[in-house]
């Protein structure tokens, strides 16, 4: 079955309805699947939910769907780089779902891996357990999270051969490989389509079992923050 | 006199001890990493990587590589990376000896709040509530006042919880103290400071 698409609006056609929930990896502008989100961007599908750690900046990644207001809520764990996020979120015209960072991933791999849900220690006694079942085990106070279930994953990886096996770089994995897992249907952008054969199998970061669209295309890859340190004198 | 940022960093970095996994928080914790000198180290950057080097020189940065305040940094030849999920793994399962983090308040309790103030700029608490909720040994490093010089010590905090009963030690500008059955305990006091002051600067129960 072929996996390998053109570009990325062909990726995504046919996959695209109003009020769906998409899971996105990416952590700041780091491994950010920035093709898929410009494609879902021009293809005007509006009232989605978006699972992704972070909202982008003002004018690029998922910035891009809150400036011409196709996103209905977030869940996210961290929304402090982007303006027009809080503008929208201080109107009421956004909703936002926090999630500790640790939470949204265990609840994206989870649901990739049929869990419905799982009891955490994380938030017990903040206002992220409010209205969530608490269990004691052994003593200590866990609450009860829900698996997410995405209708779509949008993903970057570094490199994939064409059967969807994927190999990310450095800390642009982040949280790219739970979102994967938890789409019914996962798209997949990555900077090199490799040769079959050309990965070491055991170097294999996501297995193309994951994986059903892939496309290959250039990548701004913006930096959020640049910090250098000074050369030592010679 | 009181302790600088600097010399919070340094007296932070005496809980360090060698062989152990840690995890620094953004502003005063991150200073920490300069005072470490022999001691093996090995820092964790929740997004994905153990094992972190300092910032990269200019026009070496690499945008795949990244720590949890975004900015740019370096591997070292002991790094690995991983995903999210495990990241967060390691850090609820007990595995990362310590985190230092900084504060909004802390309680007699050991509450500590570090992530929103209701009606302001709202953020989010990132990977705080996974880092209190988990790791072996948490260390919060802040100033023993507020800018108005109200105790950031309280014996209850206002603001909204990172986490309940979480905090095992505070290192201010005063002193350091520890969070302990019935109140805080003073271990130490910065040069020059008494007891007297940090009791007089301090709204929590102080218990000896």
């Amino acid at each position: 079955m072929k996996k390998v698409y053109d570009n990325a609006t062909e990726a995504l056609d046919g996959l695209l309805h109003d009020g769906m929930l998409i899971a996105a990896g990416g952590f700041g502008l780091c491994g950010i699947p920035e093709l898929l989100i410009s494609a879902i961007r021009d293809s005007g599908v509006k009232d989605l939910t978006v699972a992704s750690n972070n909202a982008g900046v003002d004018d690029f990644g998922l910035g891009l769907l809150l400036e011409t207001k196709q996103v209905k809520k977030m869940m996210s764990s961290y929304v402090g780089e982007n303006a027009e996020f809080m503008r929208q979120f201080l109107s009421e015209e956004l909703e936002l779902e926090f999630n500790p960072q640790g939470t949204l991933a265990e609840r994206m791999r989870a649901g990739g891996a049929g869990i419905a849900g799982f009891y955490t220690k994380t938030g017990y006694g903040t206002q992220i357990a409010e209205g969530k079942e608490v269990k004691v085990f052994d003593g200590e106070h866990y609450i009860l999270e829900r698996g997410i279930f995405a209708d779509l994953s949008i993903v970057k990886a570094w490199k994939a051969d064409d059967t969807g096996n994927l190999v990310f770089r450095k800390t642009a994995r982040n949280f790219n490989p739970a979102a994967a897992m938890c789409g019914k249907v996962c798209v997949v952008e990555v900077e090199e389509i490799v040769p079959r054969g050309s990965l070491d199998p055991d170097c294999i970061h996501l297995p193309g079992v994951y994986v059903h669209r892939l496309i290959e295309g250039q990548h701004e890859k913006r930096i959020e923050k640049v910090t250098t340190r000074q050369r030592e004198e010679a | 006199m009181a302790w600088d940022r600097n010399q919070m960093a340094e007296r932070a970095a005496q809980e360090l001890e060698d062989g152990m996994y840690v995890n620094l928080g953004i502003g005063i914790p991150t200073l920490v990493a300069n005072y470490v000198g022999d001691k093996d180290i090995t820092l964790q950057s929740e997004n994905g990587m153990l094992g972190m080097g300092p910032f990269p020189y200019e026009g070496e940065e690499d945008p795949d590589l990244i720590n949890a305040g975004k900015q740019t940094i370096t591997e070292l030849n002991r790094t690995s990376y991983f995903d999210s999920a495990m990241s967060f793994g390691m850090i609820r399962g007990g595995k990362i000896a310590a985190a230092i983090l900084g504060a909004m308040e802390v309680s007699e309790e050991g509450d500590l709040a570090n992530w929103m103030i209701p009606g302001k700029l709202v953020k989010g608490m990132g990977g705080a509530m996974d880092l209190v909720a988990g790791v072996r040994k948490v260390i919060v490093v802040m100033d023993h006042t507020n800018k108005a010089g109200e105790s950031k010590l309280l014996k209850s905090c206002t603001l909204p919880l990172t986490g309940k009963g979480v905090v095992n030690r505070i290192i201010t500008n005063l002193g350091v103290l520890d969070v302990v059955e019935g109140g805080l305990r003073i271990v130490e006091t910065a040069d020059g400071v008494t007891e007297e002051e940090i009791r007089a600067a301090t709204d929590a129960t102080i218990v000896t």
